[in-house]
């Protein structure tokens, strides 16, 4: 029960970047950030959005690795893919259904967020939900996390006939038990770059 | 799933035996019928065969796998097409002069890395090119009829070259298995060096898995130098166990051959395969994300990811004819934002909000 674990609330991060430069202090990837943060749509909102490693229970990433290179430790950490084994052919990149991995062409090597292994297999708390300030990211117990937050932490997702357990949880009214990445959420939004000049001048959406 | 396993078994020890078998009829008809077959490296051979069976079962077993399968064809399919196949051949060879000889991959992750693996490959390849023909009997060696001083190298029953033993060439035959050792020994050093010094190396390496083999190479290597100096130092001091020992180290890494981190020799082939896959594909149509419309990967990925899931089991199909892999990473990413929020916007309701937070203006 009061195991600590790894909670995402996308809805409360603040953009502030502090986890993505937290991120590059990971001894596993020095120098390199791993976590991801997107822009949901600049013209319309301010919304952003951090994602880490989800750490799958069936990782598909793994599964669909034509060199075995992505294992999974016992304590349910999906971890980069192993430098002898990983032939750089971006399966897993364009497969994981939380768009996680990273190909560095430079290296010829697939990398990811590992939770910071380094930090959470001797007890300590992932850089990223360490310093960041507003709960987006958040590393404590379930108990904790109930208790401060409105919602509840669930780890099921769907995509499209997909199933897919997390190691990592979302935070979620009560009465929702999956999150459901539906086609309607997968609508044609553009996400084109945005002028910024044409919006100050009144342009109806300020695409370049 | 059970009847698909045991086929995999199979199907993956008939190819293993029949490599095995190969290397025997290659022993057997290399050595001049076993003429120049030294019956006390038997041992050797014995594990060598064996090593031959592990290799190719586990081959076939990681071929069996949709994804590698999948890229396997897509690979030797694309180098043989006809019209490009003398440019895929340079580019084999560029590939080869990259990837294999310099490993300079290795060099942008970190010179340390590189410079131990360097030095452990080739002092691994480079005893292996000559420890197994000698032991398997395709080399030999004789003396010149006519000159005790000259000898003739024989490979496969064929003379090859001539060397006087008071040469540079002499020297360097009688103690490549030295050198190399020497440059297996500083690799492994430095690989020891840095991983009791990498906060990431040691977070995640494993004993089984990253340091065992480094124990194994030291072991073999440091045995192997042992008995040069027993010859030549110690006049033959102790060589009887030494010579045990180190064929006890070198039987015991090639039983370890196929199924630990050695095997990653035979897997890395599959980089070259890749790398004309990744040329193919970027050469062709490109596909489009259905939701931001920009072009993320080559079309012939995506068709063959849909093809490795659908054989995987996962099922990634979306409604009204959609396909989740047709969505390119980043728009995964803000969707999956978009709907954790859009989970809380469904509550967003005067009367959930009252609920929710009754002091709410």
């Amino acid at each position: 029960m009061n195991e600590m674990e790894f909670f995402i609330d996308h809805s409360r991060c603040i953009g502030c970047r502090a986890c993505m430069q937290a991120c590059e202090e990971c001894d596993t990837h020095r120098g390199a950030s791993m976590i991801h943060l997107e822009t949901i749509m600049r013209a319309d909102s301010v919304q952003t959005a951090p994602q880490v490693c989800m750490h799958c229970e069936e990782p598909i990433c793994a599964q669909v690795c034509p060199a075995d290179a992505i294992k999974k430790t016992a304590d349910g950490i999906v971890q980069s893919s192993l430098k002898p084994r990983c032939i750089g052919c971006s399966n897993c990149v364009l497969a994981c259904p939380f768009g996680v991995p990273k190909y560095k062409a430079e290296i010829n090597q697939m990398m990811k967020c590992d939770m910071c292994y380094d930090r959470t297999s001797i007890g300590k708390g992932p850089m990223c939900a360490t310093v960041c300030p507003s709960g987006a990211l958040a590393f404590t117990t379930r108990e904790q996390i109930e208790r401060t937050r409105q919602g509840v932490a669930i780890r099921e997702w769907s995509f499209g006939g997909e199933v897919v357990k997390t190691k990592v949880n979302v935070l979620v009214p009560r009465h929702v038990h999956r999150i459901d990445v539906s086609v309607e959420q997968l609508g044609m939004t553009s996400t084109d770059e945005y002028d910024v000049a044409n919006l100050l001048m009144g342009e109806p959406n300020g695409r370049k | 799933m059970k009847a698909r396993w045991n086929s995999d078994v199979v199907h993956a020890a008939c190819w293993g035996l029949l490599v095995a078998g190969i290397l025997l009829l290659a022993i057997y008809f290399g050595s001049g019928r076993l003429r120049h077959f030294d019956a006390a490296l038997v041992p050797y051979t014995g594990a060598a065969v064996f090593a031959a069976f592990g290799c190719g079962y586990r081959f076939a077993m990681w071929l069996r796998r949709p994804p590698t399968r999948s890229y396997w064809f897509s690979g030797w399919r694309i180098f043989f097409r006809p019209s490009r196949l003398p440019a895929n051949i340079a580019r084999l060879l560029q590939l080869l002069f990259n990837d294999f000889l310099e490993q300079r991959f290795i060099e942008k992750r970190s010179k340390l890395r590189w410079a131990a693996h360097w030095l452990i490959a080739w002092g691994c390849i480079l005893a292996a090119a000559v420890t197994f023909p000698l032991s398997f009997g395709w080399v030999h060696f004789q003396n010149a009829p006519h000159d005790q001083h000259v000898y003739r190298a024989f490979f496969f029953g064929q003379q090859v070259f001539t060397f006087h033993l008071g040469g540079m060439v002499a020297l360097l035959t009688f103690n490549i298995l030295d050198i190399s050792a020497v440059m297996v020994l500083t690799g492994v050093a430095l690989s020891l060096w840095r991983r009791a010094r990498d906060r990431g190396a040691i977070a995640v390496q494993q004993f089984a898995q990253d340091m065992m083999p480094l124990l194994m190479l030291f072991a073999i290597s440091i045995t192997g130098l042992f008995l040069t100096a027993s010859t030549h130092l110690l006049h033959g001091l102790n060589y009887g166990f030494l010579s045990m020992m180190h064929a006890v180290t070198v039987i015991f890494a090639l039983l370890y051959l196929p199924f630990g981190k050695f095997f990653h020799i035979f897997q890395r082939s599959a980089q070259l395969g890749v790398q004309f896959y990744k040329d193919e594909g970027q050469k062709g149509e490109q596909a489009r994300c259905i939701r931001c419309g920009e072009a993320f990967a080559s079309q012939m990925h995506v068709n063959d990811l849909k093809n490795v899931q659908s054989d995987l089991n996962i099922h990634y199909e979306l409604p009204q004819g959609r396909h989740y892999q047709e969505v390119c990473p980043v728009c995964r990413r803000k969707s999956i934002a978009l709907a954790q929020d859009g989970t809380w916007r469904e509550l967003r309701t005067p009367e959930t909000t009252r609920t929710l937070w009754p002091d709410h203006p």
